[in-house]
Parts: C-alpha cells; sequence; structure tokens
C-alpha cells in the first residue's frame, strides 16, 4: 500500500492532478463569468412579460398594479416588522418581488416592492401596452384613442394599429430630425465658430474689431441665413412629430396623452408570439449597438463608448509601437550592456507596476495641462481663453496610455530581439550589410512577431483602463464623435466616451441605477467582446508573421 | 564524421613518424607548390589578439596566396578560427576584443582606421560553421547582398543568383522553388545557398569557417567539390578540423596551437614531412 503511494508519488501522477485541476478552475472561472455576464447582460433585451395585479396594501386598500418583474429575493419576516404588512404566525421568510411600475412622469419612481402573497388575481392581458419613450422611461398601460392634433381619430380596438402606422411616420420624421441636428446644423455651427475664432485672429494680429467682423461678414451672413433656413426646418420637422398623441388609461386609472414625438416604440409583449419577441430582441439589441445614448446612458445605445474605446486603443497602438519598438533596439542593440542600461531596464519593468491612476496624474499634469497649454498658446490663441488642447482629449489619453504601456512592448521586442540567433546577424554583417541595414532588413522582420506580442498585451491592458482615463480625457457623455465629415475628419482634441468607463458610470452614476443595472453587464459583455476582436486581429497578424519569420531551428 | 576520423587517424601507429599519413589513401594527386612562386593575397604582420586579458592569438607572420585553398588545422581553441575571423573584421562584434599588428589585403591594412568594414566584408566574404540562411526566399537569400549595394534592377538580379547558385551547384535543385521558403532545404543545401549569398557579390576571398563540419557526408563532399571549383576563382581561406577534408582540399595548410602559427606549408610537405615535432604529433593522433 505505502509502496503504491511512493510510486504514485515518484510516477508524477498528483502534479499532473493538480496543474490539471488548476488549469480547470481558471477555465471554468473564466467561462462562469462571461455566462453570468452575457446572461445578466443579453437577458436584458428579451421583451418581458407585463403582468397587472391587485395588491393588497397594508391598509387594506387594494390598488391596481402593472408592471415587469425584475427580481425576486426572500427576506425574512422580521424586515417587515413597523411597515404595517402583517404574516400569519410562524412564517419566517417573505417572497417579494421587485416590479418596474414605470411611469416615473407620473407616479415618480420607476420600481416598486411587492410582498408576493399579498398580489391577488395576477393576470397577464394582451391588451397591456409598453411605450419606450424619449424621456421619463417606460410607460405601461392601455390605449384609449390616437388623436391628431387634439382631435381623436380612432378610439378602442382600432386605436393600436392606428398607433403602429403612426408611428411609423413619427419614426422618419425623427431620423430626418437627427440628420438634420448632427449633419447640417452641425457643420454649420462648425462653420461659425471657425468664422468665430478667424475674426479673434485677425483681431490678435492687430485688426480693430469692427474690421475684422466686417472681413467675415459676408461668410458669417451666408451661413446665418442657412442656420435661419435650417432652423425653421428643423422647427417644423419637430411640429410634425409632435402632431400626433395617444390617450392610454394608466394603473391608477388615470388617463394621460403621450405626444408620438416622445414615443420610441410602443409593444404589447404578451400579444407576441416567439418570432414577435426574437424579432424585437434583435432590433433591441441593433439599437444597443448602434445608437446614440438616452436618458443619462440608461437607455438607448452605447456606439459612442464603443467608438471611442476602439478609437483609443488604435490611436494608443500607433502611438505606443514606434516608441517601445525604437527603445528596445536601442536598448539591445546599440546601447554598451553595463550597470546603467541594467538599472534603465529595472526601470522600466517596473514602470509596468506604477498603478495606472498615477499616470493619469502624470498626463494630467504634462500632457494636457504643461504640452496641451503650450500648444494652445502657440497654434490656438484666437481661442483662448477656452483651451484647445489645453484639456482632457482623446489624444492625450491614448498617449497616457501608450506611457502605461510602453514597457509591456519594450520587453517583448527585447525578447524578440535577444532571440534573434547571433548566426543571422553575423550572415548579413559578413556580406557587407552595415548593422542597421542588418537591422532593418533581417532583425526586425525575425522580432517582429514578438513586436506584435507586445501590442496584443499593451492592447489588453489598454482596453481595459479606466482610472487614468478619468484624468485624461474621456466623458459620460461626449456630444460628438473624434471623426467626424468636417474638416480636418479627426478632431484629436475631442473627448470621448469609453465602455469601461460607461459601466462605471451606468452602474454607480446613473440617476437610475435600478433600470441600469442590466446595461451594466450588457456594456461588460460589449467591452471584453470588443477587446476580444482587437486582440484577435492582432493575434492573426502575429500568426501570419510568425509564419513567415519562423526562426531557425536549433 | 570527425570523431571517426579522428578515431581513425589514432588506430595508426606512426612509423618513422614522417609518414603518419597515407596520401594515396586519401585520393589526391601530388601538386607542385612553392609558396615563394604564389601571388599573395592576404598578408599577416605580428597579429596579436586579446579576449579581455587572455591573448588568443600570438604573433602570428603568414602569407596567403591568392587563388589557392589554405587550410587552418588544430586542435580546439587553437585560434584557428578566430585568426580567420580577423580576416574579415568579424571580431569587431566581440565585446573586448583588441587587435595588434596588421593583415594587409592587396597591400592595404585592413585594421586601419579608414577603412570601411562593410566595404572590405564584401571584399572578404565568410561561410559559417552552421548554415545560417535568411528566413526570406531562396532568391532573396541570394539576392541580399546585391540589394545592399543597391541593384534593383530585376534582370541583373535575375542573372546574378542564377550565377551564383550555378557557381555553388545548387540551381539544378532550385531552380524550380526559388521563391519557396530557404528553410525548408536541407542543411547541405542550405550550406551551399549560403556559399552563393556570399559569391554572390564576387569577394576576392572566401573565408570557411568548417563549413561542412554540421553536414552528412555526402554533403560534405559536395562542398568539399565546390571549394576544389570555386579556387578558380577564388582564394579560399577554411578552417577545418578534420585533416582529412584539409588534406584533400588544401594547397598550403597551417597548423595553429594555442593561439601561435607552428608551421605552415604547402600541404602535401606538410602532412608527409612536417618540420616540427608538435605538427607531427598533432597529425598523426598522438595530440588533441
Amino acid at each position: 500500500m505505502r509502496q503504491n503511494v511512493k510510486s504514485w508519488f515518484r510516477e508524477g501522477t498528483p502534479w499532473i492532478w493538480l496543474n490539471a485541476g488548476a488549469v480547470s478552475i481558471s477555465i471554468i472561472m473564466v467561462a462562469g463569468l462571461l455566462l453570468l455576464i452575457a446572461y445578466q447582460g443579453l437577458g436584458h433585451f428579451w421583451p418581458k412579460a407585463v403582468l397587472e395585479t391587485d395588491y393588497r396594501q397594508p391598509g387594506g386598500d387594494r390598488v391596481r398594479v402593472i408592471g415587469e418583474i425584475h427580481d425576486t429575493e426572500s427576506v425574512p419576516v422580521e424586515r417587515f416588522t413597523g411597515t404595517g404588512v402583517e404574516f400569519p404566525e410562524g412564517q419566517e421568510m417573505v417572497t417579494r418581488l421587485l416590479v418596474k411600475t414605470g411611469n416615473r412622469d407620473v407616479g415618480g419612481l420607476d420600481f416598486r416592492w411587492l410582498v408576493e402573497s399579498r398580489m391577488e388575481d395576477v393576470r397577464y392581458p394582451d391588451q397591456l401596452m409598453v411605450l419606450e419613450r424619449r424621456e421619463w422611461g417606460n410607460f405601461y398601460g392601455f390605449i384609449k384613442s390616437v388623436r391628431e392634433q387634439g382631435d381623436i381619430v380612432t378610439r378602442g380596438e382600432g386605436a393600436w394599429e392606428e398607433l403602429q402606422a403612426r408611428l411609423e411616420r413619427v419614426e422618419r420624421l425623427h431620423a430626418e430630425i437627427k440628420t438634420l441636428e448632427k449633419d447640417r446644423i452641425g457643420t454649420i455651427n462648425y462653420q461659425l465658430e471657425q468664422l468665430r475664432l478667424e475674426k479673434r485672429g485677425l483681431e490678435l494680429e492687430g485688426m480693430s474689431p469692427e474690421m475684422a467682423a466686417a472681413a467675415i461678414a459676408d461668410e458669417r451672413s451666408v451661413l446665418e441665413a442657412r442656420y435661419g433656413k435650417l432652423e425653421t426646418e428643423l422647427n417644423a420637422l419637430y411640429e410634425a412629430s409632435n402632431r400626433d398623441s395617444l390617450t392610454a388609461v394608466t394603473m391608477s386609472g388615470a388617463e394621460t396623452d403621450v405626444p408620438l414625438g416622445q414615443v420610441v416604440r410602443a409593444y404589447r409583449p404578451n400579444a407576441m408570439g416567439p418570432f414577435d419577441k426574437v424579432g424585437f430582441y434583435l432590433a433591441k439589441i441593433r439599437e444597443f449597438v448602434s445608437d446614440d445614448p438616452r436618458e443619462a446612458n440608461t437607455e438607448g445605445g452605447i456606439f459612442p463608448a464603443i467608438f471611442g474605446t476602439v478609437m483609443m486603443v488604435i490611436l494608443m497602438s500607433i502611438l505606443v509601437t514606434p516608441f517601445g519598438v525604437v527603445a528596445a533596439i536601442y536598448l539591445r542593440e546599440y546601447a554598451k550592456q553595463g550597470p546603467l542600461v541594467r538599472i534603465i531596464r529595472i526601470a522600466v519593468n517596473n514602470l509596468a507596476g506604477v498603478p495606472s491612476i498615477v499616470y493619469g496624474v502624470f498626463g494630467l499634469g504634462f500632457f494636457v495641462y504643461f504640452l496641451g497649454g503650450n500648444i494652445d498658446q502657440l497654434f490656438f490663441p484666437e481661442a483662448l481663453p477656452a483651451p484647445t488642447f489645453g484639456t482632457p482629449g482623446i489624444l492625450w489619453a491614448s498617449l497616457t496610455l501608450a506611457l502605461l504601456t510602453v514597457p509591456v512592448v519594450i520587453v517583448a521586442t527585447e525578447e524578440g530581439l535577444s532571440r534573434v540567433p547571433s548566426s543571422i546577424r553575423e550572415g548579413s554583417l559578413a556580406l557587407g550589410a552595415t548593422k542597421a541595414e542588418t537591422l532593418w532588413k533581417t532583425i526586425l522582420p525575425m522580432a517582429s512577431p514578438a513586436m506584435m506580442t507586445g501590442l496584443i498585451l499593451a492592447v489588453a491592458r489598454a482596453a481595459g483602463e479606466v482610472a487614468p482615463l478619468m484624468l485624461v480625457g474621456v466623458v459620460k457623455l461626449a456630444p460628438s464623435l473624434a471623426v467626424d465629415g468636417n474638416m480636418p475628419f479627426l478632431h484629436l482634441e475631442r473627448k470621448f466616451m469609453h465602455l469601461g468607463f460607461h459601466i462605471y458610470d451606468v452602474g454607480f452614476q446613473s440617476p437610475n441605477v435600478e433600470a441600469a443595472r442590466p446595461l451594466v453587464y450588457a456594456t461588460a459583455l460589449l467591452l471584453v467582446l470588443v477587446i476580444i476582436v482587437l486582440n484577435l486581429g492582432a493575434i492573426a497578424i502575429r500568426n501570419r508573421l510568425r509564419e513567415r519569420y519562423r526562426a531557425l531551428e536549433h | 564524421m570527425n570523431d571517426a576520423s579522428a578515431a581513425m587517424t589514432r588506430k595508426k601507429p606512426s612509423k618513422g613518424g614522417a609518414h603518419g599519413l597515407d596520401l594515396s589513401s586519401l585520393d589526391r594527386e601530388r601538386r607542385e607548390l612553392n609558396l615563394a612562386n604564389e601571388e599573395i593575397a592576404l598578408r599577416v604582420r605580428d597579429l596579436d589578439l586579446y579576449y579581455g586579458e587572455k591573448q588568443a592569438l600570438d604573433k602570428v607572420n603568414m602569407d596567403i596566396p591568392r587563388q589557392r585553398v589554405t587550410a587552418y588545422i588544430g586542435p580546439s581553441g587553437c585560434g584557428k578560427s578566430t585568426l580567420l575571423r580577423c580576416f574579415n573584421r568579424m571580431n569587431d562584434l566581440v565585446d573586448g576584443a583588441r587587435i595588434e599588428g596588421r593583415i594587409e589585403l592587396d597591400g592595404h591594412n585592413i585594421y586601419d582606421r579608414k577603412v570601411n568594414v562593410p566595404q572590405l566584408r564584401r571584399r572578404v566574404g565568410m561561410v559559417f560553421q552552421k548554415p545560417n540562411p535568411f528566413p526570406k526566399s531562396i532568391y532573396e537569400n541570394v539576392a541580399y547582398g546585391l540589394r545592399l549595394q543597391g541593384v534593383d534592377s530585376r534582370r541583373v538580379l535575375d542573372e546574378s543568383v542564377e550565377q551564383a547558385l550555378r557557381g555553388a551547384a545548387l540551381w539544378g535543385e532550385v531552380k524550380d522553388r526559388l521563391h519557396d521558403n530557404a528553410l525548408g532545404l536541407s542543411g547541405g543545401q542550405q550550406q551551399r545557398l549560403v556559399i552563393a549569398r556570399c559569391i554572390a557579390i564576387e569577394p576576392e576571398v572566401l573565408l570557411l569557417d568548417e563549413p561542412a563540419s554540421a553536414l552528412d557526408p555526402i554533403s560534405t563532399l559536395k562542398i568539399e567539390e565546390l571549394i576544389y571549383e570555386l579556387k578558380e576563382k577564388y582564394t579560399i581561406v577554411i578552417v577545418t578540423h578534420n585533416m582529412q577534408q584539409a588534406a584533400r582540399v588544401s594547397d598550403y595548410t597551417a597548423f595553429m596551437l594555442l593561439g601561435e602559427l607552428i608551421e605552415f606549408g604547402d600541404t602535401d610537405t606538410l602532412f608527409t614531412n612536417p618540420a616540427h615535432k608538435q605538427t607531427e604529433d598533432y597529425i598523426t593522433g598522438r595530440y588533441g
């Protein structure tokens, strides 16, 4: 027996089990985490059934409650002492439900806890309607009638079809409003701002304000005329979109008017078949990925955050790669190996361990205030005292993250350079190549997979970093993307949105935390996906390079 | 191959010392050679080389004849590779290596301050012990040196690559896959590719540092045949561990020991009638 145990140990079986166990646990943990995020996040978009119930309140009154069940929990009876809610003797646990009742404009609260045992006659009527609105969150109720300019057009059963038809019209109008506001008026505003800066620039050159104003007067009046025209157009559109309204009965029995211009979509979840639900689900996901956020980020999409994250990572990669590679080449190929280089190497390695918020502080102090401030003084004096580059923005955020990740790239590149066999260097030098030619033509291509590895690690780290970004460029809601149709198309001074910050903001800074919680998961899932996609791209490039520059077999 | 040959040499009892090696068994005809009649390509004068404190070469003096094969033999660590690497200044890459004395190529000291080292290396090519093709296509490997010199014309490159590959007796084997990765070739082919890469830039001197020691016997034979052909055009200096190889391919042989040049002369004389006791001991297998 003892012999058996001994030989079992000697053969290394326990270590194999230990290793396999560790690997399995890691995989299970990662997969579990992803599953949890995916379940919580993706479930949010599925249309939930809406219940209608008569709720016995502590005083004995019965009220009608309409809403979606969001959460269920068991709590001990003691929690209810003093609230007036009574339970039979001997009951220890009480099941209570978190119900989203919406109608924030009417009731003030979105959510409400209900004790399950006091809910009577729970039913799911097909006619129950949910309105997703541009303001005030969801609306739950029964439709009564559709009105056009205050006059009732349809009432009763036909109202629902009429509503859908009129909603389509409103949707078209809103698409028009959006292009008008964002693109055309946005462009004119941008041009007017440029004109104002031009005038200011002329003044700084010594021109009197009157002369400067005269110099731009023609252009300005043209732009203002165009602006005026667009504004009338816009107002007309808004008016048209608010032409129709609907009247609905809320759970308290009151009738409310909702202008259709406010409604994003109307649906009856209880009447939906499985195919309708899938269609609805896909439309919601599409909206989430491609739309702008609404309602302090708790509704709508997160496209600007995805865009900002990807763009920042790409900018960071463009900045960090040459930086790190050049530094690594110097350290490995040119610097005289000695105590000084050793110290620099240790310092570089330690730099990777500096808390990221410290980089944020450095970025704010050096990049934003010092560099940005000076750039403003030198190149954008006409905009002062409003800062152009002297304020947090995507360029500074990318630079700060580049600084944060440069040690990873340096270490990986050095590793790659040191792995190129010396016989290759000698072979190249013996053919009359100079050191620089050898580097360019042979060593660097062979070390390129290692550089890509460094970049992959850098991307993985940078895409998930939030803390420093809060100091150097991320905002809750960016009015415009860093890339648009106005010259020079790329606006590196602009602030941007970021998925990681979005998670924090929606989860902890939102006025409506309960409603936003699923979005936290959905955003987290998206962040993970974005990082995976960025990494897979880099890995694919690396593998191709590896195949091409497969090192000599020894 | 090395061990086998060394063992073979050792087994032979040395009768009369001087005739330790039977030349007829080495498939080699006697040649009348005399250093005094040769045109000299490289002249080594009072060459000392130090690695830090350690002296690796001690007052080496010798003349290497043009368009002949000169072989260095000697036990491991005797400095023969070090000396070879002095001819194209590869020792410059070694930290702490210091050189005193002169090496003249066509009368000019290559250790002169004004010498352009890359240019020197174009004139003095080198092939290393282990084949070291670049991880590029066969074509690009051979064209590498030419491209460095700024040759871009497709026609010129094609021609030179073919010529070099023919020169290295590799053309027939690779002409259909010039654009395949060179690392797919066998060891012997890789070594010939490296030689082709070297002769593509038409150097005057070819340094071969144990070019066949990592190869199988058949590849070794091919390399030896190639060396025999190449001496028509190039001055060849070869370092080898293998005395039979030295005897087979070289016209002149130098024996080195502990950083000193012990004996240098035409190969037949050195192997059949060595002037020094140490040389005799080495070639008869009593040493090293």
